[in-house]
């Protein structure tokens, strides 16, 4: 099934080496991201995220337009109006659910509508890696490129208002800007990642890697940097995999991501024990209420 | 050093209910305020003054010399025990850190070593240096409070708003956590405001107290504060107050004394 010498050849071909280029640039931001959206608990805002740049994608295929720019415009969409309604903990999560339903139904409509070829309508829900071309590419990298660099910016404010954001409000950190910002960034990623690997499959991506890595460091940094390497080695490694066999992109993307994250899992379990003492000990009971507000 | 808190002629409300009017409050430096009173009365909304997340009704409110969310880096805040999510991806040497420069702009990839030693002497400040390491979701709520401390001690603050930092703590971490406050007013002169509804594990510290009641509010040293007259008149109802072994005990009006919301608990674990 893996032919080496087919791979070989295949890899010297250009539109793979475009693919392997794509994967890349998507699997630094996504590796960069996901510790934060892992902290900030945001695995299912992500994936409703990434259905709505679908539904952008399909409304982009309907009328003729770039389907990355309409996978852009739906993601971004979708991440304001996560942030804008569902900046409420506690109801964050039907908003997400509302919103993600009705966002693929459209989607599935608008599919519908396209008189084209339905290889074009499959690829936007499963990825069409190697339909991205040059200037797919470089529309990829300017993203990813303003990604990182907001990222920069705001990284320290970010990572303090998304694990201490009690304290990070008194420290006069913008809390719900940032919130609403961050929501934008994984806007942008998650097209990205619905041309690569598509809208289904980008939390594979941009959550399996850095829960992964949580598993088996406790430091930002640390986790940060594994969650890079991780997701690396899903993108370009599940590309690399699928050439010869010609088995869609996504399943070897997912097979890797997820096999790295019951490796880390395994390694926790072994870890804590041989921790003297046995497992964590169990935290003490939470008796204190939250914060009252007037 | 400009006065660390200036409170003058200051109202606060919600729709029609007041919390509290007329409320003119300086705390000098160095001073250790406690502010007591029953839940709804406004303690809290207090601190969210003071940190700018909450504008006055009336009146006006000076911290480090500016309007209040103006100074926020000058100002340590120690919020109330809460357990860490077990899976986060924070030691206690990262949340030390973020009290540091968490609120600037930019990776801070810069000045890592400064950093490091600044973190690792606050976390030696408080006694933690022995678990600070460890993920926080794995750590005692008296752990865990210790490092709050050193979060809010290692910017240098000028003022330090303290939330209830006691309650849900054990006697012995209650004592821990106080006396690193007030060690800290000593050396460093930084002002106190510690909002509280239990004022004997820090009586032995307190300059001031600020007791809010329906509206209405006392200052004063706790003696003056803390007595049967004065609080039978906060209340509107009998209150007794009585002094035993340097501890104030509060009976009568128990239903409006009584504190739903937070509870420490009583019993001494033994470590």
């Amino acid at each position: 099934m893996f032919d080496l010498e087919l791979t070989a050849r295949l890899l010297g071909l250009d539109f793979v080496q475009t693919a392997l280029l794509a994967a890349a640039v998507l699997g630094l931001v996504a590796g960069l991201l996901g510790p934060l959206i892992v902290m900030r608990r945001m695995s299912f805002a992500v994936h409703g995220t990434a259905e709505l740049a679908f539904t952008g994608a399909a409304a982009a295929l309907l009328l003729g337009i770039g389907v990355s720019y309409g996978a852009l415009a739906g993601a971004v969409v979708a991440a304001l109006l996560l942030g804008l309604l569902g900046s409420r903990e506690h109801d964050r999560d039907s908003v997400i659910g509302v919103i993600l339903s009705f966002g693929l139904g459209v989607g599935v409509l608008l599919l519908w509508l396209y008189p084209g070829r339905s290889v074009n309508k499959f690829g936007i829900l499963v990825g069409q890696i190697v339909a991205v071309d040059f200037a797919d590419l470089a529309a990829l990298i300017v993203s990813a490129v303003v990604v990182l660099a907001v990222l920069a910016v705001i990284y320290r404010p970010l990572l303090f208002a998304s694990v201490d954001p009690g304290v990070a409000v008194a420290r006069g950190v913008p809390v719900n800007v940032l919130s609403l910002v961050f929501a934008v960034l994984v806007g942008i990623a998650s097209a990205l990642g619905v041309q690569i690997v598509g809208a289904l499959l980008v939390v594979a991506l941009m959550v399996t890697p850095a829960a992964a890595a949580a598993r088996v460091t406790a430091s930002p940094a640390r986790a940060t940097v594994l969650a890079v390497v991780f997701a690396e080695v899903a993108a370009v490694g599940g590309i690399v995999l699928s050439l010869a066999p010609g088995v869609p992109v996504s399943f070897f993307v997912t097979a890797i991501a997820f096999t790295i994250y019951l490796v880390c899992r395994a390694v926790a379990a072994l870890r804590s024990r041989a921790r003297p003492g046995g497992p964590a000990e169990p935290a003490e009971p939470v008796v204190s209420a939250p914060a009252a507000r007037p | 050093m400009s006065t660390p808190v200036e409170i003058r002629g200051a109202a606060l409300g919600f729709g029609d209910r007041t919390l509290w009017s007329a409320l003119d409050l300086d705390v000098a430096p160095g001073e250790f305020l406690a502010v007591l009173g029953p839940n709804g009365s406004g303690k809290t909304s207090l601190l969210r003054v003071l940190l700018g997340l909450q504008p006055l009704t009336a009146g006006r409110a000076r911290v480090a010399g500016e309007p209040p969310g103006g100074a926020n880096r000058r100002v340590g805040y120690i919020p109330q025990q809460r357990s860490a999510d077990q899976g986060l991806t924070l030691r206690g040497t990262d949340l030390v850190g973020l009290g540091l420069d968490g609120h600037r702009w930019g990776t801070g990839l810069l000045g890592l070593r400064r950093r490091r030693r600044l973190v690792a002497s606050a976390v030696e400040a408080v006694g933690a240096t022995s678990y600070a390491a460890s993920p926080i979701g794995r750590l005692s709520g008296g752990e865990l409070q210790r490092l709050r401390v050193a979060q809010a001690l290692v910017g240098e603050p000028e003022l330090l708003l303290c939330d209830e930092p006691l309650a849900s703590l054990d006697l012995t971490h209650q004592r821990i956590v106080s006396e690193l406050i007030d060690q800290r007013r000593r050396t460093a002169g930084t002002a106190v405001l510690f909002v509280t509804h239990e004022i004997n594990p820090i009586l032995a510290y307190v300059d001031r107290v600020l007791y809010l009641v329906n509206g209405q509010f006392r200052v004063g040293k706790p003696d003056e504060v803390m007595n049967s007259a004065t609080l039978t008149e906060l209340y509107g109802t009998r209150v007794e107050v009585i002094k035993v072994g340097g501890q104030f005990h509060v009976a009568g009006a128990q239903s409006a004394l009584c504190e739903d919301e937070v509870h420490h608990h009583e019993s001494e674990r033994v470590s």
